[in-house]
C-alpha cells in the first residue's frame, strides 16, 4: 500500500514508509506503512509481538529504523530521540506510567516546558493556572500541587496524557491508555481524544480491546508479525475480520500428537482471587493433559501461575491436590506437593548464571542431593550429567556457567531443574520464548511425554499457534478472569483471540 | 573469549601440561598460593628475618582472630550481602566478658553470655535486613555504631584488666609449642571451608547470592538464609573478640576498629564477589595471609606504621577493581 509521493494527499499529516528494524534474532518490523489523516483517530492492532510498540518507539524517537522513511506534514523527519520527536509536535503515552510519584501534578505536566520568569526561576502562578486548566479539561478533582503519587492509578493515566498534551503535539500517540482506566475516566479520555481530533491532531491509538477501537477510530491498520497486514475503515469492517486479520496464518510447525482424553483432577483451583491481578478462578487440571493458557499480555495469567505456586502472599481461594485442601504458602510448599514452575524470564526467575550447569540442575530440591546434613558431590554430578544427556544441553561441561550457554540450552537447564524434582503437576510459563525453532520442537515434544508419562501440565503461552497445537484444552483469561475454557478440537485461533480480547 | 580458550584447552588440544596448569590457575586458591610463594620469595630476599620460625608464629598468631572473623563474612558476602558490624560486634564481646568477670560472674558464665551478645546483634541485624528491608550496608552500619556504642557506655573509654589466669590461658596458652589462637583459626577455618563447600544449609547461601528471585522461586527460604548468615557471622566475631581480650588480660574500648576492612579485603583478594554468589573459606584465609606477609614485610623493611593502614585500603581497592574488571569482560 506504499502511495506515490506526488500521488500523496495534503490531508495526510503523518506517514510511515517502508519501515524496517531489526533486534538481535527477531525482525520485529518488516516493510512497514502507516498513513495518518490529519483529523483522524488511527487505531494500530495486532497481537503480542505483532510490531506495535517497536513501531510506535521508532516514531517518537526511541529507536531508529533500519530502512524506511518518516513523513510529517510532507516534510522526512528523523526522530533522533524522544525530546527531539516531542520538539517535532509527536507526543506519546505509554503504557508504562513515566510520572515522577514525588513531584506535583504541575511539575509532571509541563516537564518539558515549565513556565519560567526571567532568570529561569518557575512562574508559579502561571503554572499554577495552565495546570489547573488541564485538570479541569481532564475533570481531575484535585489541585495543581497535590503530589502524584496521591493520585489514583487512573488519574495519574489521566495525567500521563495531560502531560502529552501540553504542548500543542501534531500527532499524539496513546498506547493502551485504558488498560488502567475505569469505565467513567475512559469516557473523558474518549471526550479529550474527540476534541483534539475536532482541532485537527492527528491521534494514533494502539488497544488489545477491539470494542474501544470500534467506539472511537475512524480507519484501523494491523500488524502482524512484524508486517502490515492491511488499513480498513472503521464502517467498513467488523470486529470478525479484524481478529481474523491479526491471527490469520498458517500454522506452519510440526506440534507432537495430541493426548488421549484425560484422566483425574489433579489440581483444583476454585475461587482463586488476588487484588489488583486476578479474580475468581477456577478450573481444574487434569492427569496426562496438557492444559494452555491463553490471553494478552496483562490477563493476570502469570501472577495466577505464581499463586498457585505459592509466590505471592495474600492470595484468597482454595486450591484442591488429589481432591484434598491445602494451603501452600511458599514455593517449597508447593515443590513438596510436587509440583514445579518454570517461569516466564529464565535470566531473572529461572536461573543463577553466574553458577555452574550443575548447581543449576540440582537447585530446587537440594534435599535429594545430601546425606543427612551433608551434599554428596557423587549425587549432584550424576544428577546432572542424567539431564544434560537426557536433554542435550550443548555445554563443554558440567561445571560450566550458565551465563555461557545459549538461549535454548540456559531454557533447557530451568526444564532440567525442574524436571529434577520428578513433579507431577507442572506449571510452565512461556516455555519456548526467545529459543531458537530446533530447541522449541525439543521442548514441546518432552512437555508431551511428560504428559503422556501422567503428569498434569498447565502451558501458559502468549503465542497462539503454540496453545493451539500443544493443548488438550484452552483456558483463556482476559483482564484478571477465565472468559471460557475450550476443548481442543473445538478452538480456533478466532475463537481463543476472540476471548482473549474480551468480546 | 578467555572462556573459550579454557574450553579448548580442557578439550584436550595443546600439551598436557598446559591443560594441567590452566585448570589449576583457574581455581583462585591455587593462584593465590603462587602468589603467596612469589611475595614470601621476594621478603626472604629482603631481609633475613622473615624466613624464622620466630617470625611465622607472629605472622599467623597476629591472623588468626582475623581469620575467624573473615569465615564469617565470606559467607556473608556468598549471600549477596555485607557486614561493616564485625570490628564493633567483636568489641563489644570482648569488653562484655571483661566487665562480667569484673563484676563477678564466673569465667565460662561470662564468656557464654558474651558470645551470645555477639549472637544478638547478629540476630538484631539479620531482622533489619529480612523483617524491615533495610539494605545490609545501612543495616549493618547502623549496629557497628550501635555495638561500639555500647562499648564507650560501658567502659566510659576506660581499660578493663584484671583478668583471671584461668581466662588469660585461653588466648594465651599453647598447645604442642603452637598457639592456642592459632589452634583456633585452624579449627574454624577448615570446619568452616569444609561446611560451605559441602553443607547442605549453607548451600542455599550461594543460591541466594547467585539470584535472589530465583533462589526463592526454587523453594529456598531466604529470609531464614539470611538470618542465619548475619547471625553465623556476629557469632564468630564475638567469640573472636572474647579470646582477644584473653589474649591480652584487657578489654580497650577501640579493639577491633579496622576489622572489616581485613576482613573483606581478604575475603574479595580470596575470591568471594561482592555481587554474592562465589567465595570460598580458604580463598579469604589465602588473602589474609597475603595481607599478613605485605604487612609483616612493611614492618620488617621500617615501613612507617602509618602507611599500613593506607597501604592495605588500597589493596582492596585494587582486589575489588580487578573483580569488578574481570566480571565485566566475562559479561560482555
Amino acid at each position: 500500500m506504499v502511495q506515490d509521493r506526488e500521488t500523496s494527499s495534503p490531508e495526510m499529516n503523518l506517514e510511515v514508509e517502508g519501515v524496517w528494524k531489526a533486534f538481535p534474532g527477531v525482525q520485529a518490523l518488516a516493510d512497514v506503512s502507516l498513513q495518518v489523516r490529519r483529523n483522524e483517530v488511527h487505531a494500530v492492532v495486532g497481537e503480542n509481538g505483532a510490531g506495535k510498540s517497536t513501531l510506535m518507539n521508532i516514531l517518537s524517537g526511541v529507536y531508529a529504523a533500519d530502512r524506511g522513511r518518516i513523513f510529517l506534514e510532507g516534510q522526512e523527519i528523523r526522530p533522533a530521540n524522544p525530546k527531539h520527536a516531542y520538539n517535532l509536535g509527536i507526543s506519546i503515552v505509554h503504557q508504562e506510567n513515566s510520572l515522577c510519584s514525588n513531584m506535583t501534578i504541575a511539575e509532571n505536566i509541563f516537564v518539558h516546558d515549565i513556565p519560567s520568569r526571567w532568570a529561569g526561576l518557575v512562574d508559579r502562578r502561571r503554572l499554577g493556572a495552565q495546570t489547573q486548566a488541564m485538570l479541569e479539561m481532564f475533570k481531575i478533582r484535585a489541585s495543581p500541587e497535590t503530589l502524584v503519587r496521591e493520585l489514583s492509578v487512573g488519574q495519574q493515566q489521566l495525567g500521563e496524557v495531560a502531560k502529552a498534551l501540553a504542548c500543542q503535539c501534531k500527532v499524539l500517540i496513546l498506547d493502551e491508555p485504558t488498560s488502567a482506566l475505569t469505565d467513567h475516566e475512559s469516557a473523558i479520555l474518549f471526550d479529550r481524544v474527540r476534541q483534539m481530533r475536532a482541532q485537527g491532531t492527528s491521534v494514533i491509538y494502539i488497544s488489545h480491546r477491539l470494542h474501544e477501537v470500534f467506539r472511537l477510530a475512524d480507519r484501523v491498520t494491523v500488524l502482524r508479525d512484524g508486517r502490515g497486514v492491511g488499513t480498513q475503515h472503521i464502517s467498513e469492517t467488523d470486529v470478525q475480520a479484524i481478529v481474523r486479520m491479526m491471527v490469520g496464518r498458517e500454522i506452519s510447525q510440526f506440534y507432537p500428537d495430541k493426548g488421549e482424553g484425560h484422566g483425574v483432577p489433579v489440581l483444583q483451583v476454585c475461587h482463586l482471587t488476588h487484588e489488583g491481578s486476578f479474580e475468581d478462578i477456577n478450573f481444574d487440571l487434569h492427569r496426562g493433559e496438557i492444559l494452555g493458557v491463553a490471553g494478552l499480555i496483562g490477563a493476570g495469567r502469570t501472577a495466577m501461575a505464581l499463586a498457585i505456586f505459592g509466590a505471592v502472599p495474600g492470595v484468597k481461594g482454595e486450591i484442591l491436590i488429589d481432591g484434598k485442601l491445602v494451603t501452600i504458602d511458599s514455593p517449597n510448599k508447593a515443590i513438596d506437593l510436587g509440583m514445579s514452575y518454570l517461569p516466564e524470564n529464565r535470566r531473572e526467575e529461572g536461573l543463577f548464571l553466574d553458577m555452574t550447569v550443575q548447581a543449576n540442575i540440582i537447585s530446587s530440591h537440594l534435599d535429594a542431593f545430601a546425606t543427612g546434613p551433608l551434599m554428596d558431590p557423587l549425587k549432584e554430578r550424576s544428577e546432572a550429567q542424567r539431564f544434560v544427556d537426557a536433554l542435550s544441553i550443548r555445554t563443554p561441561s558440567i561445571l560450566q556457567k550458565v551465563l555461557n550457554l545459549s538461549g535454548g540450552n540456559q531454557q533447557k537447564v530451568v526444564v532440567g531443574k525442574w524436571l529434577s524434582t520428578k513433579p507431577r503437576i507442572l506449571l510452565v510459563d512461556e516455555p519456548t520464548r526467545g529459543i531458537d525453532v530446533g530447541t522449541k520442537a525439543e521442548i514441546h515434544n518432552l512437555l508431551r511425554e511428560l504428559a503422556n508419562e501422567g503428569v498434569a501440565v498447565l502451558m501458559i503461552s502468549s503465542e497462539l499457534p503454540e496453545i493451539l497445537g500443544m493443548s488438550d484444552r484452552i483456558l483463556v483469561m482476559h483482564e484478571g478472569r477465565v472468559m471460557g475454557v475450550l476443548p481442543a478440537d473445538e478452538a480456533s485461533e478466532d475463537a481463543v483471540m476472540s476471548l482473549a480480547i474480551g468480546s | 573469549m578467555a572462556t573459550e580458550e579454557m574450553d579448548r584447552a580442557e578439550e584436550g588440544k595443546g600439551p598436557v601440561w598446559r591443560t594441567v596448569l590452566t585448570r589449576v590457575m583457574r581455581v583462585r586458591e591455587a593462584a593465590l598460593m603462587l602468589f603467596l610463594l612469589l611475595v614470601s620469595f621476594v621478603l626472604t630476599l629482603s631481609t633475613p628475618y622473615f624466613l624464622t620460625l620466630q617470625n611465622m608464629r607472629v605472622i599467623l598468631t597476629g591472623l588468626a582472630l582475623d581469620a575467624v572473623i573473615a569465615v564469617g563474612m565470606t559467607i556473608t558476602l556468598v549471600s549477596g550481602g555485607i557486614d561493616l558490624s564485625v570490628g564493633s560486634v567483636f568489641a563489644c564481646s570482648g569488653i562484655v566478658v571483661a566487665k562480667l568477670i569484673n563484676v563477678g560472674f564466673p569465667v565460662w558464665s561470662a564468656v557464654l553470655v558474651a558470645v551470645l551478645v555477639g549472637l544478638g546483634w547478629g540476630l538484631l541485624t539479620g531482622l533489619l535486613i529480612t523483617k524491615v528491608g533495610i539494605n545490609p550496608l545501612i543495616s549493618t552500619l547502623g549496629t557497628m555504631g550501635m555495638a561500639r556504642g555500647v562499648v564507650y557506655v560501658i567502659t566510659s573509654g576506660r581499660v578493663l584488666a584484671g583478668l583471671p589466669d584461668s581466662f588469660q590461658r585461653v588466648g594465651q596458652g599453647r598447645i604442642l609449642g603452637v598457639p592456642n589462637v592459632i589452634w583456633m583459626a585452624a579449627v574454624v577455618v577448615l570446619t568452616g571451608d569444609f561446611l560451605l563447600r559441602r553443607s547442605r544449609m549453607l548451600r542455599q547461601v550461594f543460591y541466594v547470592g547467585g539470584n535472589e528471585r530465583a533462589a526463592r522461586l526454587s523453594g529456598i527460604n531466604i529470609n531464614r538464609v539470611k538470618l542465619g548468615v548475619y547471625a553465623i557471622t556476629a557469632l564468630l566475631s564475638g567469640a573472636a573478640g572474647v579470646v582477644e581480650t584473653s589474649r591480652f588480660a584487657s578489654a580497650i574500648s577501640p579493639m577491633g576498629t579496622g576489622k572489616e576492612l581485613t576482613a573483606i579485603s581478604a575475603c574479595v583478594i580470596g575470591g568471594a564477589s561482592l555481587s554474592g554468589g562465589e567465595g570460598t573459606v580458604l580463598g579469604a584465609f589465602f588473602g589474609l595471609l597475603l595481607l599478613g606477609l605485605i604487612r609483616d614485610g612493611l614492618i620488617l623493611n621500617d615501613v612507617s606504621v602509618y602507611w599500613q593502614q593506607l597501604i592495605q585500603a588500597a589493596i582492596l581497592v585494587l582486589a575489588v577493581a580487578f573483580d569488578v574488571l574481570t566480571r565485566r569482560r566475562r559479561n560482555v
